[in-house]
């Protein structure tokens, strides 16, 4: 019963699966969030979770990686993303509830009255310091920070990681070249968590948890943030083992483990294998398909877009608003075009000039 | 006792240090707050609905909080940790072997992990509550600033114990400036900026050379990080902190409906 169990587990968390999986799931819960909004659900998950987690280490390739004392963290970023998702979602349906029914916000009601910082906040803020200051030094007591062997720039460990709340951008170098992965999209990330404020002109959800009030903005975050961050970083650290191979959580690190490359470049399919030619000596005509799609996909779009699907949000955001949020969206928006483009046919890049180290 | 309290609170050094009463009636509360340097970041009064655990779940004061943990952790770490190639490796050893109830590097870790989880979760919640939303724009974006400081404080304390872990986890995260366009010397373009054959972005001055001053996570590399962690982006950040609280303060205090 319990080798099944580790088999489908494992079978279940290979990298589209757990992807798609993962998307499923948000789609569900946003849709179905008034069912999984309520108490029982979380109760559910925690004891569930917990059960879990005292019976999964006794699988020893499990416990090698759970047992890692820089894992932890980990483990409490699982929970509580899990928990506070649930917590924001339940106020926010409660909040829709309230709207429908004419009433304003829990908060909105409470936030007539105004109290003393001095001792209702003070109290808070004390409570929780020193309850985290003896979590803190129990954590410390019981578990050790680790150090390994020193420093050899001679000897590569297999596999190396970076930092795991980094693990999202390392991932991305399975679908991109370091220069997209490593330098484009962080820049992108950032710039697009500073825009965010100056595009959503949506003046509702101002200071009370809703969803209905703003819906393309929940999902938009929840799949920026748990989606393609937190799961990514979930996935680096328990799942890519030796060769940044992909492993399950109950499979052995096996360094031999061979997963086939045999991803093609777009222009390769193009001249070769549609018209049977060879490939263009020359890069920028070699590359011309993958640079006619990548130019539409980020300068023909957005107008097509503006002027048919999307025509509201042009006259609602205004022009320049809206050709910044498109960019942004656009560059996110790659990240799993290519995953599917991967998955899919087995794509390497749209663009690939590695003489300039121009791929796309 | 009573009668000690009193002689104490009458005291002209106490007074001298506290201009009010016991906070226990509204103008003495008000004063509590609005007197001391600390306090008054907050505003005399919050909106009910604001301070409820279940709106805020605490997390930009707990990364405060862990802020000051890492300070203070931080500096007695300082103590006995010499970042050369030579050292640091053997002191992180003595630190465990030699230093009694030696737990001041556990917490240090163990809090800079918390801390990187709590800010993302403050800007989750801040984000899900739409309290980005005007007026309260341009501390959005100092709060961005300040998370992706967080990670750098993370990133370059990463490498201090000068471990296997370290200094790899440091090649690979940095890596990728190698990759900078136009400024790392194998990013896209780089090659564009060339006279007469001669490149001027090479491993030897591109991106990558400027964050590790040198082709490899080496001692300089050691020394950089270490002046970054201690005491730069520190103190960048102290001071974008108090913007950060002040401007919650004059934006109207913790978020509510409008």
């Amino acid at each position: 019963m319990g080798e099944l169990i580790k088999d489908a587990i494992d079978w279940l968390f290979d990298p589209i699966r757990y992807f798609v999986g993962s998307a499923l799931i948000l789609g569900v819960v946003f849709y179905w969030r008034k069912f999984f909004s309520r108490n029982i659900v979380i109760a559910t998950f925690f004891v569930g979770f917990t059960a879990f987690m005292l019976w999964a280490p006794s699988d020893p390739d499990f416990k090698k990686i759970i047992t890692k004392p820089d894992n932890v963290p980990i483990i409490i970023l699982i929970t509580t993303v899990i928990f506070f998702t649930w917590l924001a979602m339940r106020q926010g349906v409660i909040n829709d509830e309230r709207a429908k029914e004419g009433k304003p916000s829990i908060e909105g009601e409470l936030g007539k009255k105004k109290v003393f910082t001095w001792p209702d906040l003070v109290y808070t803020e004390f409570i929780c310091l020193v309850l985290f200051t003896a979590v803190l030094i129990a954590w410390s007591i019981l578990i050790e920070a680790p150090i390994e062997e020193p420093a050899a720039t001679a000897r590569t460990p297999n596999p190396s990681k970076a930092p795991w709340y980094f693990l999202g951008l390392q991932e991305m170098l399975v679908y991109f070249d370091p220069w997209i992965a490593g330098v484009v999209l962080p820049s992108f990330i950032i710039v697009g968590l500073m825009a965010i404020p100056y595009l959503d002109t949506n003046p509702k959800g101002n200071g009370y948890y809703t969803i209905e009030q703003r819906p393309f903005a929940i999902l938009f975050f929840w799949s920026g943030f748990i989606l393609f961050w937190v799961s990514f970083v979930i996935l680096g650290t328990f799942l890519r083992g030796p060769n940044w191979s992909f492993f399950g959580p109950f499979e052995y690190w096996d360094i031999h483990k061979l997963e086939p490359l045999v991803n093609v470049n777009l222009s390769t399919y193009f001249w070769v294998d549609a018209l049977g030619k060879p490939l263009p000596e020359n890069a920028l005509l070699r590359e011309a398909p993958g640079i006619a799609l990548i130019l539409g996909y980020f300068f023909v779009l957005p107008p097509l877009l503006g002027k048919t699907m999307l025509r509201g949000l042009v006259e609602k955001m205004g022009i320049a608003r809206f050709n910044v949020f498109m960019q942004l969206l656009l560059w996110f928006g790659l990240l799993p075009l290519k995953m599917l483009a991967r998955w899919v046919f087995n794509l390497k890049y749209f663009i690939g000039i590695p003489e300039w180290f121009f791929n796309v | 006792m009573g009668k000690l309290f009193q002689a104490i609170r009458s005291s002209q050094i106490w007074r001298s240090i506290f201009r009010h009463g016991y906070p226990d009636t509204p103008r003495n509360r008000t004063l509590a707050v609005l007197s001391n340097t600390f306090l008054h970041l907050h505003p005399v009064k919050v909106r009910r609905s604001g301070i409820r655990l279940s709106y805020t779940w605490c997390m930009g004061g707990l990364t405060f909080f862990l802020f000051l943990v890492e300070t203070l952790t931080g500096l007695l770490l300082m103590f006995y940790y010499r970042p050369t190639a030579e050292y640091a490796y053997q002191d992180i050893w003595a630190l465990r072997e030699h230093v009694p109830i030696g737990i001041m590097r556990e917490m240090h870790r163990w809090a800079a992990h918390l801390m990187v989880i709590t800010v993302w979760l403050h800007m989750y919640r801040v984000f899900l509550t739409g309290s980005y939303k005007p007026p309260r724009e341009f501390n959005w974006n100092v709060g961005v600033i300040l998370l992706v400081l967080t990670l750098l404080l993370s990133f370059t304390g990463y490498l201090l114990p000068w471990d296997q872990l370290a200094v790899w986890a440091i090649t690979v995260g940095s890596n990728m400036a190698r990759a900078t366009p136009f400024l790392g010397h194998e990013g896209p373009g780089a090659s564009l900026l060339s006279f007469g054959g001669l490149n001027f972005i090479h491993a030897g001055d591109d991106a990558r050379f400027g964050l590790l001053a040198g082709r490899f996570v080496g001692e300089g590399a050691l020394l950089r990080f270490y002046v970054l962690h201690c005491v730069g982006l520190p103190l960048i950040a102290a001071a974008l902190m108090a913007i950060h609280f002040w401007r919650v303060r004059k934006d109207g205090g913790i978020s509510g409906p409008l």
